[in-house]
């Protein structure tokens, strides 16, 4: 079967069916600075040539260590996580349109929510969104619809710039101002407010924050009860196995949770697909978006699974639903309900242990490399930034030849931010011998200049 | 048959609205609306003190079958809302005009003496 569906005659025929001269000016609207010069492309070739062509380019790069973070991370995925995943009962995209004829898909569903809400300390979770930063996005639009005069949201610097840009893209349009709170550029740390602010519905609370930095999240959460702002929390699952969990947060825990999945299974690839993930207080539940499985019993007593609170969708309310999320990343969220389900309780703490030991035994070995500090003093879990004496991308790119991905230059992220800073990460795949050899390579280029 | 009880108001939108004195007035959903909504499951009602336009949606009535938006039959004042409802949705079907009311407003005597009255209503759904 041809992969081009029509021909020049048929696709001639279509376009004086309807009146259009030319294929191009069917893509008019789009600004010509945007449009691709296709003819650009190398002529096609045959699928041996081109499988030829790929194993040489991909011989040509070394495999690397990777300490490259930044809200996605190299982790450990064991064989049977995707060996599982590619089974044809679980191997599609999408929760099925006949959902409870698939019951085994359904139950994998709960079983993700039950994760979920376990590790975030709340009482729902949804059956997951796009990624972590449009489940942020979702969060705000769900806060905002819970305290229906209020027009702001309260983001503090330390939230990772691209999560930043996502919120700035969908926002803002809904007539939503997002306000920035400054971090203490000492210790890495959001700094408590000292002012009201009685337009805002809720905080954004990054549990890590975007520089590695814990943040005091009780007090932090604290503040933002006493001013009567709901809180968003932002979490790495991997670290939630270490760290207090949101719903214990402060006095009255966290109302909504967010996070990024991708540290439970899913594989870097070139930065996507991922998973978005979002738990909030049961009261909360006719306010959540995307798709939201539930345990019941059937006509025979037998349990059964199925979708549930659909009256928030727009399959069903249509302009008046809760949100147009209509889908999940359900194959992703396969992968991550059974690495969680293999690495066990045990297991997802003994990963995140491993992660933070290794991060902390390579910020003091790089911290006494000369003209190398440490900016900010706060702890951190498997992330931290170095300031290095030279640009920190040159020297990203200087270490590429030693074999190591040292990290994201912070400029990269924000271009306000010191060009000499080097965000460095840490996994359970980091072993003494790479920490070792990433301190000696680093050594080795800073005395090159 | 659906009950039409021959003291209220009516509106197109399948409200019924009472009098409890000139100016003040309780409103809920009729037994022919519960009969096509089925089981009622959850209802988000109008805040007292937010103001209403007549044919305007103030608030959500979800049922097994479906979300539909609540219409206020007259424009004014929400002056109080049945919280019981919130725990206990099935009043909707099981008693609509007593314990499933679901608001008072503050409206003009003029607008309500426009809505329909029980001959009509039972007219315009067609029995």
């Amino acid at each position: 079967m041809p992969y081009i569906p029509h021909d020049s005659a048929e696709t001639a025929a279509m376009l004086e069916a309807i009146g259009v001269a030319r294929l191009e000016d069917l893509f008019d609207e789009i600004p010509q600075a945007l449009q691709s010069d296709v003819s650009a492309l190398p002529e096609g070739c045959g699928e041996a040539r081109l499988r030829r062509e790929m194993e040489e380019r991909a011989a040509e790069q070394a495999p690397l260590r990777c300490f490259a973070g930044a809200g996605a991370y190299a982790h450990h995925i064991p064989a049977i996580v995707w060996e599982i995943a590619r089974r044809g009962e679980f191997y599609s995209a999408y929760t099925p349109y006949q959902a409870e004829a698939s019951q085994g898909t359904l139950q994998l569903l709960y079983e993700f929510q039950s994760f979920m809400t376990r590790l975030t300390g709340m009482e729902i979770s949804n059956a997951s969104l796009y990624d972590g930063a449009s489940a942020l996005a979702e969060a705000c639009l769900m806060a905002l619809r819970l305290r229906p005069a209020a027009r702001e949201i309260l983001i503090p610097e330390g939230l990772l710039p691209h999560w930043r840009r996502v919120l700035d893209a969908l926002l803002p349009m809904q007539g939503i101002r997002l306000r920035s709170l400054p971090q203490d550029p000492q210790s890495g740390r959001l700094l408590l407010p000292g002012e009201d602010f009685p337009e805002a519905a809720a905080l954004i609370l990054p549990q890590i924050n975007r520089f590695g930095v814990l943040e005091e999240v009780d007090a932090l959460a604290h503040w933002a009860e006493s001013h009567n702002l709901l809180r968003i929390a932002v979490v790495n699952p991997l670290a939630l196995a270490l760290l207090k969990a949101p719903g214990d947060w402060g006095e009255q825990g966290a109302d909504i949770v967010v996070g990024e999945g991708q540290p439970l299974g899913v594989p870097l690839a070139a930065g996507g697909p991922y998973f978005g993930f979002l738990t909030c207080r049961r009261d909360y539940v006719r306010q959540l978006p995307g798709r939201l499985v539930a345990k019941t019993v059937d006509a025979a007593g037998q349990v059964a699974y199925c979708l549930t609170l659909q009256a928030r969708e727009q399959h069903i309310r249509r302009a008046g639903a809760t949100s147009n999320i209509c889908t999940n990343q359900g194959l992703l969220v396969t992968a991550a309900t059974i690495h969680l389900a293999t690495l066990g309780a045990n297991g997802l703490r003994a990963a995140a242990a491993r992660a933070h030991q290794q991060a902390q035994r390579l910020r003091a070995l790089l911290a006494r490399l000369p003209g190398v500090e440490l900016p900010h003093a706060g702890p951190v879990f498997n992330e931290f930034v170095l300031r290095l004496p030279r640009p920190a991308p040159s020297v990203r790119d200087g270490l590429l030849a030693h074999g190591f991905l040292a990290g994201v230059p912070l400029i990269e992220l924000n271009p306000a931010d010191d060009p000499h800073d080097l965000l460095v990460a840490c996994t359970e795949l980091s072993e003494d011998e790479d920490l070792d050899g990433y301190a000696s390579a680093l050594a080795g280029v800073l005395g090159e200049a | 048959m659906s009950q039409v009880p021959a003291q209220l108001r009516y509106s197109t939108t399948h409200e019924w609205v009472a009098q409890l004195v000139p100016g003040r007035y309780r409103v809920g959903i009729t037994d022919h609306a519960q009969e096509l909504l089925g089981d009622v499951v959850f209802v988000e009602l109008p805040q007292t003190g937010q103001a209403v336009q007549a044919e305007a949606a103030c608030g959500v009535i979800e049922s097994v079958k479906a979300a539909s938006d609540l219409y206020s039959p007259l424009s004014g004042e929400v002056v109080a809302s049945n919280a019981e409802l919130t725990d206990n949705p099935q009043w909707l079907n099981e008693d609509p005009y007593d314990k499933g009311w679901i608001f008072e407003i503050q409206a003009d005597e003029k607008d309500f003496a426009q809505l329909l009255d029980a001959a009509a209503y039972q007219n315009s759904i067609g029995e």
